[in-house]
Order: C-alpha cells, then structure tokens, then sequence
C-alpha cells in the first residue's frame, strides 16, 4: 500500500469515529464499507463467535459484491484462476448413486439458525434449476439441467467438470449465484459423486 | 370473517407442498384467485382493531397511552404516517423503522423497560404480539398515502447508502445476498416467485404491502420479521429485533419503492 492510500484510509476511520458525513470524494464509498461492515457486526449480538465468522467476506465475495456481480476482463479470470486451484477430486471414480443425488437435490435443509444440531445439509438444486420432469416445483434461478447427461455424455471430461461445478462453481463462471458446495464444505465428497450421477446417468430420471 | 374460507384457501395453496399444481401459470393463477377472494376480506382487520386497542390502552409504570407517540408527523398524527418510515427521529438519535419507534414510545412514554417493550415482538402459537397488531392499524391509516420515505436527514441518507451495500452484500456459507434471490425479475426459488427489489416498478407493489396477514403463518408479520427471516434463508445468524441491518435495508426498500401507493397489510402466502 502506498503512504497516500494509508493516509486516505486513515482518514476515513477517523471521520467514521467522529460521526461525521464523508465529503463526496473518493473517499467515500470506503467509508460506506465501514460503516456497513460495523452495521453487520452490531447487528448479531446473540450469535456464537464462529457464526459471527459468516459476517466477514472472503476476498471472492468482497469482490463480487462491489462488482455488483458483473465482473469482467483480468479480475474474472483471477477469480477463475484461484476457484479452480481449490478444486479436490476424489480417489477412484466421480460417479455416485443417482437414487441418493435425487434426495440431496431435494433437501434443501441445512447451515440455517433454525435447524437442529447436526443436521445434515442438503444441496437444495431444486430451489434454482429444473432437474427431473416429476419435480415441478423447482425454482428458475439457475438454468434447466433436465436431459443434461442425455445432451453431453458421460465422458471422464464431462464427468470431472460436472463434480467441479458442483465443488466450486466459480471456477468456471466467476460471481456465479450458485453456492460453493465443496470449497465451502456444505457437501462432502459421497454427496456430491451422487449429485455427478444424478445428472450424468443414463438411467437418471434427469436423461430419460 | 369467513374462517371456512380463509382455511380451505390456505389449504388449498399449501396443500402438499404445492407439489401437486401443473404448471407455473396455475400456481400464479390460485395464488391470484386466493387474493382475490379476501379482498374485502383480510383476516389482518382482527389485527387491526386490536391495535387500534392498544394504542389507546392505558399501561406501564405511567400508565399512559400511547396517543402522543410522535410517528414522525407529529404528537399523535397516526394517518399517513407509515408511508414516511422509516425515518431519523432526533429524540433517538438515529433512523427508526416503525417498530423502533413504537418500542422508544413504549419506553418514553409508558415507562416500560427494552425488555418489557420488545417482548414477543414476533408472535408465536403460544403468545401473540402487541407489536404486530399495533403495526397492522397503523399502516392501515396510511391505506392510499404515497411511499415517501424521507432522505433528508444525513443519517436518513447514509441508511439508504448503507442499505444498498448490505442489500448486495454476498457472505456466509453460500456466498448469497439479497442481490442473490431480489435482482434478477421472472425468477424463482422452487414455486415461490421473487420479486426484483432494484427496480421500482416491482418494489413499489412489495413496500407497499407489509406488513401482511401470513396465510402460512396464520398471523399478521412486519417487514422485520420479513427480512429476519430472508436473513435465515441466507444462512445469517438470527438478526437482533431492530438490528441495524434491517433499519438499512428497509430505508433501501422504501426509497427504492418512492411514489408507490400504501395497501398494507397485505396478504401473503
Ligand atoms: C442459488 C441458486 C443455485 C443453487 C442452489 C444451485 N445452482 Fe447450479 N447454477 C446456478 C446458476 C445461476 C447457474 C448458471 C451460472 C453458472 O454456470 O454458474 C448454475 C449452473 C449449474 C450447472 C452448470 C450448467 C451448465 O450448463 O454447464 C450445474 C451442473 C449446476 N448448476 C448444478 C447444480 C447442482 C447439482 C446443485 C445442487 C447441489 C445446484 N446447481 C444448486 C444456481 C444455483
Ligand atoms: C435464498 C433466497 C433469498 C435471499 C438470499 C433473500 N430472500 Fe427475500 N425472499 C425469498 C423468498 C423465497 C421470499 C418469499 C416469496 C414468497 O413467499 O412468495 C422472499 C420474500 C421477500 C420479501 C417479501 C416479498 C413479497 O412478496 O412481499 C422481501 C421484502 C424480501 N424477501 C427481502 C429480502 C432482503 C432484504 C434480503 C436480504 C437480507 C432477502 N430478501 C434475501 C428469498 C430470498
């Protein structure tokens, strides 16, 4: 950082101290941060440190935040860049049991206050695609997968981007709306090898 | 009050899960005969009167009223006063929507303690919540007034800006905002429509509509039950009655809805 940035966000704190209004300068929407970041942090008093923990972005989130989600050009393929570099594949095969992909695609439980202890969390597709034909109450969020393995084969390639997709999204659409289910640990590895056979099964209700 | 066809209604919408309606247009279309069936007929008017009970119910170590609250409007003005909040009341020093005023009122003017004000604010099946009946009148007296929620203040103006950045603020587990589920119009999570919060022309209908009678919940929410639960959704923590988070988000909501017309409470699902 060079000595005028820090003097600039030096500034910034103290105007924040003080109370008082930010001159409309560059200046600015830093200190708006500030302020909504001590909004979050006064507006949990309840919540254990470790869920305090989900008020404090990573670098991803900051960034797609002040992009409003629309990032283009050197900062989107820096976000691909290091999405793909927390990609973990497991040992021997990625292609579960369809039967089960089906349950975890419909539990849409999970990492919510209100659940009970130790429940397990669900993957929730249903809520933002069309997956099968029986399930119509799905959400349009994301786009329809239905047929998606009838469409694109089962190919060792389409199987490793399926699981990746799964794992991390935004290694191939960066600022994607769809949750980071490995990287950020709502799935474990036998959820989401089911999920790959959901969608790439040929006996799958999804390529039927 | 038709209770048979409030139930049958609500069971008719909630019934196994929605999972039994064909297609998309049925759904909009059950939900939309539903409405219009209670037009007239809002099970929130039961909320209503009792609001309008309390507001003039002597209680608290004053034993006072609350008549002269200053809604913002002034000592007592109730009509149209909704409309205008949330707003920066200097007697507080800093915005407030309009449970927090109703609870600085509670505490000011009936001499009741935080605690004893804010208890039950969100009703349960066991007690019911004087805050969420005091809340139906009073936006019931503002039926037809224009959404002017004021930007005048500093304070006023730094809660919208404030509220913009948290509305597309993505964090937690699942990387989502508001922004996330209210951006993007004609979309979907499950059967549930979502509407486009950043644009007016869809705002406007949604400001103007809460609090609402809750057919699923068989009760009248306000818009900080609203958002308190939008935030669970969110895989948040459990927001405090009255967190800053919410006054911020509110006043976004409202100024985004300027210039729309007050029919709250509405009727939800
Ligand atoms: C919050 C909404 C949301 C949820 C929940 C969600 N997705 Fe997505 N998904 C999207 C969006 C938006 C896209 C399109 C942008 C992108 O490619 O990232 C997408 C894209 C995809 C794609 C790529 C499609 C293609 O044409 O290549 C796959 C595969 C996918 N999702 C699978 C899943 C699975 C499996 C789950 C459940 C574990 C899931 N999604 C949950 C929103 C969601
Ligand atoms: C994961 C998706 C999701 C997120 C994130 C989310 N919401 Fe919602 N929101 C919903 C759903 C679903 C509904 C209910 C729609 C229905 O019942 O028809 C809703 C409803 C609402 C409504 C009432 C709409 C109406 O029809 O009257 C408001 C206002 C609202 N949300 C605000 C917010 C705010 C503010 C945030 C951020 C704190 C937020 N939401 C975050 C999914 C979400």
């Amino acid at each position: 950082m060079n000595p005028i940035r820090i003097t600039l966000a030096a500034l910034a704190i103290i105007c924040c101290a003080a109370g008082c209004v930010a001159p409309q300068t560059g200046s600015e929407p830093a200190s708006i941060d500030a302020k909504a970041a001590a909004a979050l942090s006064s507006s949990f008093t309840s919540a254990s440190p470790e869920w305090q923990q989900r008020l404090v972005q990573d670098e991803v989130q900051k960034q797609c935040s002040a992009a409003r989600g629309k990032l283009t050009g050197d900062l989107a393929s820096a976000i691909v860049q290091s999405q793909q570099a927390t990609l973990k594949y497991p040992e021997g095969g990625l292609m579960g049991d369809w039967k089960s992909g089906e349950k975890v695609a419909q539990s849409g439980v999970g990492l919510q206050f209100s659940d009970k202890p130790g429940t397990v969390p669900g993957g929730n597709c249903y809520a933002c695609h069309q997956i099968s034909k029986a399930e119509i109450a799905h959400g349009t969020i994301g786009p329809s997968l239905l047929g998606y393995g009838k469409l694109r084969g089962q190919s060792e390639a389409m199987q490793k981007y399926t699981y990746g997709k799964i794992y991390n999204a935004q290694a191939y659409m960066p600022c994607s709306l769809m949750p980071r289910f490995g990287h950020k640990g709502i799935l474990n590895e036998q959820q989401m090898k089911d999920l790959t056979a959901l969608l790439l099964d040929p006996a799958s209700p999804v390529n039927q | 009050m038709n209770k048979n066809i409030v139930a049958a209604a609500a069971s008719l919408l909630l019934g196994a899960g929605g999972i039994a309606l064909a297609q998309d247009a049925s759904v909009e279309d059950s939900i939309a005969a539903y409405r219009e069936m209670l037009a007239d007929d809002n099970p929130a008017e039961l909320w209503e009167i009792k609001g309008r009970e309390f507001w003039s119910k002597k209680r608290g170590p004053k034993n006072a009223s609350l008549e002269a609250c200053n809604l913002g409007l002034g000592s007592g003005m109730v009509k149209g006063a909704f409309a205008q909040l949330p707003r920066y009341f200097a007697d507080a020093g800093r915005v407030q929507d309009l449970e927090m005023r109703l609870v600085s009122c509670m505490i000011d003017l009936q001499g009741l303690s935080r605690a004893e004000a804010e208890k039950n604010h969100f009703s349960t099946d066991n007690d019911a919540s004087d805050i969420e009946a005091l809340v139906a009148w009073i936006a019931s007296e503002s039926k037809g007034a224009v959404i002017a929620v004021p930007q005048t203040h500093p304070k006023e103006k730094e809660a919208y800006a404030i509220g913009e950045k948290l509305f597309h603020f993505r964090t937690g587990p699942y990387d989502f905002a508001c922004s996330t589920c209210h951006s993007t119009s004609g979309t979907r999570i499950r059967l549930q429509v979502l509407p486009n919060l950043t644009e007016p022309a869809e705002a406007k209908p949604i400001f103007a509509t809460w609090p609402a009678y809750r057919v699923s919940q068989g009760t009248v929410r306000s818009m900080e039950n609203r958002i308190t639960d939008c935030l669970r959704q969110q895989r948040m923590p459990l927001a405090d009655y009255g967190a800053d988070v919410i006054t911020d988000l509110t006043v976004y909501m409202g100024v985004q809805a300027a210039g729309g017309q007050m029919a709250a409470p509405g009727l939800k699902r």
